[in-house]
């Protein structure tokens, strides 16, 4: 029970700080997918941790913080977004797919059949894959495509509360992940072309892949 | 009742919904079971959640210092 309303503002303050603060490469780390870049992606962060403040009390069940704030984040970041085009996500210049893009599979690429598992191709190239070639691929998303991404690989959201916080139908949900994924894996894939990762090129000179 | 048989086609359609935890009880039990014997399906899936685990640690990075600062200042306030 609350009996001194002093105490229960400083026990709140101690629990949001320690949250915060143990949440925060979490924070940071989805505000700079979502956004690209560090500038932006700091002031996300800190407009959902005053905005997280103000709506503290109504959050009854302090295990869900996580989550709560996440949302608070993802929330910032898509309002942030609108205002900034004045137009709203579910507009996007071309959003026909060509199949080669949907169609695109880093795994076809590298699979060899006949191999044994553990010393596949595929599992080679996700051991060399570097953390920095996932975060430019991210980064290399077109940006509405990027938000899907980020809320269904990164939140770990549903497609339908992904569509629900975009304001988007669930069918454009589908088609966008599946477009950025095409994106991104192909993107992936250039890359470990470029460094001798795949089969077909040798080791390049020169990068150090793991 | 044990799932319905399906293809190896059936199941690269719905791979990514199966393995973003989307498809009903009944699909999920489908992909399942053809995952136990299908071992170029199994294989392929394993690639994927691999990579979506890879992926999902992109959300994760070290804020530069002037942010933790930022925030302990802001929070002062509170």
């Amino acid at each position: 029970m609350r009996r001194d309303g002093m105490v229960d503002v400083r026990n709140d303050r101690q629990f949001f700080q320690s949250e915060v603060m143990r949440l925060m490469d979490r924070l940071y780390g989805t505000a700079l997918r979502l956004t690209g870049n560090s500038a932006d992606a700091e002031d996300i962060v800190a407009e959902a941790v005053a905005r997280a403040w103000e709506a503290l009390p109504a959050l009854r069940d302090r295990q869900a913080f996580g989550g709560w704030i996440q949302r608070i984040l993802t929330n910032v970041y898509v309002s942030e977004w609108r205002r900034r085009r004045a137009r709203p996500m579910t507009e996007l210049p071309n959003e026909s797919v060509p199949d080669g893009e949907l169609e695109f599979s880093l795994f076809r690429r590298l699979h060899q059949p006949f191999l044994l598992w553990w010393g596949t191709p595929e599992h080679a190239f996700l051991n060399k894959l570097l953390r920095r070639d996932i975060e430019r691929a991210f980064d290399a998303l077109p940006e509405p495509y990027r938000a899907v991404m980020v809320l269904v690989e990164i939140n770990g959201w549903s497609y339908s509360e992904t569509a629900e916080c975009l304001g988007l139908p669930i069918g454009t949900v589908r088609s966008r992940l599946a477009r950025a994924r095409g994106l991104l894996q192909r993107a992936l894939w250039s890359w470990a072309k470029e460094a001798g990762v795949s089969a077909a090129a040798g080791p390049a000179p020169g990068r150090r892949l793991s | 009742m044990s799932p319905r048989p399906i293809s190896c086609e059936e199941v690269l359609a719905r791979l990514f919904a199966y393995l973003d935890g989307e498809l009903r009880d009944v699909e999920q039990a489908e992909i399942d079971r053809h995952l136990e014997w299908c071992r170029d399906c199994f294989t392929r899936a394993e690639f994927e959640r691999r990579l979506k685990a890879r992926l999902a640690q992109a959300g994760r990075a070290s804020p530069p210092e002037r942010l933790r600062e930022r925030l302990k200042l802001m929070m002062a306030r509170f």
